[in-house]
């Protein structure tokens, strides 16, 4: 008697234990002590950064828009805290926390939202898109979802070559509406691509809350389960979850290239963008509150690291004054640095002239005066 | 030399370049196991297997979108769009992503990927199935535009297309493809961005791309033939980068221009090129400049009706007699 072909089912949440036992995780295990003071440095970096970019932004030194990604460090530093050479980092348009996550320097992204020429996109692309390949980062990208199925090309490079790596590939709980996505989960599905996408969902697409605008039973993630996809939830406000959790699905990429869908729950403090003027008129100030005293990422995780005895507050006083300083002195390195040049407009448009091959001299490429 | 359709021509490039260069991955849907909506494709899945030759599902948005984040890290996809009238649902990975990431980048980024496929209408499919979008795609700076019109063309530009190093949109017609012509066999390139004098004459210019150049062709005969008048044909191949020279070089020696495309008139490629000839050769120029286009309306379906709608070899005649 013929039997249906029946799929072998992997589309489960993972079965972690307890989320009290993430800090006994191998990966969070074999932390040292200056790497977890690392983590909390870059977490201070990244606030410390954006709260000098906000003032200078009210200063009218940075145009355009502001997303801040403050009330979300722990995402960004925790995913990209365990990249190893062949794991990549595509995001949206919220992107100074991972830019500064991966290595960006501060002054290269404050000059880059200055719109000056030593910016790291050379002022061309501004607050929303941030780059730097040599850092396995690739932006950066304005349009909601648009960087989903640019993330899964990049895990099919990966593949393709036979390296053993993974993309990380970020986006926020409004993204899970757009299309392309979907088409990218069922690609990634379907090829067995070692792409994770980590929705991180701080509960708002711009003004609209997570109940307005999306259908689900229990959660985002669990839409994953249609494409066969593995998933998890993930408390975004402990360093140590992120952590466990991430790595979790980074390991099955490296050993299996299979995809998987992380939601971390977290929560933004501004608005949508510095633009957001009803940022507080959608939701509770008291709700906004309660994140910033009882679930703050950074404040928790330096509590943790004092109770372990790694850290002192004093210590702790200081990496902060010192990522304000370091703030301080990118604003001035891009208050001081030259803007582009008229003539750099229609420079970086083709790879061929740019770098004056046959090609590029080939035609008339631009159609100026 | 071998007659070769414009199929086999293109289908040889993409063979050869499979062979010349690992990273090169032909994608699409229907491309491997199907052997291709309109059999381009055929035989290279058999050949090269499915690492070379991919099927992808029916999401152009999700798979140009692959291709484009593939090209950043060194892969040179080669997509193929059953119609480019199915861009428009991927047109956020195209005109955002391909045409923009590496500026916004500062140059940090290129996009080598290929997208392909058949932009014409003519063929009975309604307007959903006959877009001719090389105006929208060359307005955009960033991405290259080529639409060839015969089989040498088509395999020296597809070689040439792989090769360069930012993002081309290959733009081929369902019409041409069992067209046969001369092509030499093995490599050669043509290179994007150099038009060609298809046939020579003193008295008018027609500049054309894509199938336009055929139709000028048979223009061109019936008028040497029926009233003496001898038409220069400039095929452009190129959109963008343009071959400028080669235009108002034409015109500075006929004093006459028709633009003559498929496209639609409004914004359409020929009012570019026409303006283009306005202002560089205004002083050499006999008559205004004129443009054939494709009539202005959504492609009708009437199949005796929709060749009327496209440039016909007789509308250039006529619009070529009012200003000789």
């Amino acid at each position: 008697m013929p039997t249906a072909s029946v799929k072998e089912v992997e589309s489960k949440p993972d079965s972690l234990p307890d989320p009290t036992d993430c800090a006994a995780a191998a990966i969070n295990r074999s932390l040292s002590a200056d790497q977890k003071i690392e983590l909390l440095r870059t977490m201070f970096r990244i606030r410390r950064f954006e709260q000098i970019s906000l003032k200078n932004y009210q200063a009218s030194k940075i145009g355009g828009f502001l997303h801040l990604y403050i009330g979300q460090e722990s995402v960004a530093v925790g995913t990209c805290s365990l990249m190893g050479e062949h794991d990549h980092v595509i995001t949206a348009y919220r992107d100074h926390g991972h830019a500064i996550a991966v290595g960006m320097s501060m002054n290269e992204c404050m000059a880059e939202l200055y719109g000056k020429a030593t910016g790291c996109s050379k002022g061309k692309g501004g607050s929303m898109h941030f780059f730097a390949p040599d850092k396995n980062f690739w932006g950066g990208h304005g349009i909601v979802a648009g960087q989903t199925p640019l993330g899964l090309g990049l895990a099919y490079a990966l593949k393709y070559k036979g390296l053993k790596g993974c993309c990380l590939c970020y986006l926020g709980d409004g993204a899970v509406n757009q299309g392309v996505y979907h088409e990218s989960l069922n690609l990634a599905g379907l090829w067995s691509l070692p792409v994770i996408y980590v929705i991180e969902n701080n509960k708002y697409s711009m003004g609209t809350s997570l109940e307005r605008s999306s259908a689900f039973r229990n959660c985002l993630a669990e839409r994953a389960d249609g494409y066969n996809i593995t998933w998890d939830v993930v408390n975004g406000e402990d360093l140590y979850e992120v952590r466990a959790k991430t790595w979790i699905a980074m390991e099955r990429a490296h050993k299996t290239c299979r995809p998987t869908v992380l939601e971390i729950d977290t929560y933004r403090y501004y608005g949508h963008s510095v633009a957001d003027a009803n940022s507080k008129k959608y939701r509770a100030e008291e709700e906004i509150e309660a994140y910033r005293t009882h679930h703050d990422p950074l404040r928790l995780w330096r509590k943790t690291l004092v109770a372990e005895g790694v850290l002192t507050e004093e210590t702790a006083e200081q990496i902060d004054h010192e990522a304000t300083h370091e703030a301080n002195d990118a604003a001035k390195f891009a208050d001081e640095s030259p803007l582009p040049a008229e003539s750099d407009i229609t420079r970086d448009v083709y790879w061929e002239v740019d770098n004056d091959t046959e090609s590029g001299r080939t035609g008339r490429h631009f159609f100026n005066d | 030399m071998p007659q070769v359709t414009y199929r086999d021509a293109l289908k040889a490039a993409l063979a050869e370049e499979i062979e010349r260069d690992e990273n090169v991955v032909i994608m699409g849907e229907e491309v491997a196991e199907y052997n291709g909506a309109y059999k381009v494709t055929e035989g290279l899945w058999a050949k090269y297997g499915d690492r070379r030759v991919v099927d992808t599902p029916i999401s152009e948005a999700g798979f140009i979108g692959m291709a484009v984040g593939a090209s950043m890290l060194g892969i040179r996809p080669v997509v193929e769009l059953m119609f480019w009238s199915f861009a428009y649902v991927a047109w956020d990975q195209i005109v955002n992503n391909a045409g923009c990431v590496r500026y916004m980048s500062g140059g940090l980024i290129n996009v080598p990927i290929v997208i392909r496929g058949p932009a014409n209408g003519g063929t009975n499919v309604g307007a959903t199935h006959s877009h001719t979008p090389e105006n929208a795609l060359a307005n955009v700076p960033g991405l290259k535009v080529v639409c060839p019109a015969t089989a040498y063309d088509v395999k020296g530009l597809m070689k040439a297309a792989i090769r360069d190093n930012d993002p081309v949109m290959f733009m081929e017609n369902t019409l041409l493809y069992s067209q046969p012509w001369e092509v030499p066999e093995g490599d050669y390139v043509v290179p994007i961005g150099v038009a060609d004098v298809k046939r020579e004459g003193t008295d008018l210019s027609f500049i054309a791309h894509g199938r336009a150049v055929i139709t000028c062709l048979e223009a061109a005969r019936v008028l040497e033939e029926e009233y003496n008048i001898r038409a220069e044909v400039v095929d452009l191949r190129s959109i963008r980068p343009l071959d400028e020279e080669a235009i108002l070089r034409s015109v500075r020696k006929t004093h006459r221009a028709v633009v003559v495309e498929e496209n639609k008139p409004f914004c359409g490629t020929a009012s570019m090129i026409a303006s283009i000839i306005q202002e560089k050769a205004f002083d050499d120029l006999d008559a205004p400049v004129r443009r054939v286009s494709a009539m202005d309306a959504p492609a009708i379906y009437s199949p005796k009706i929709e060749p009327l709608q496209l440039p016909t070899p007789a509308r250039v005649v006529q619009t070529a007699l009012s200003i000789c």
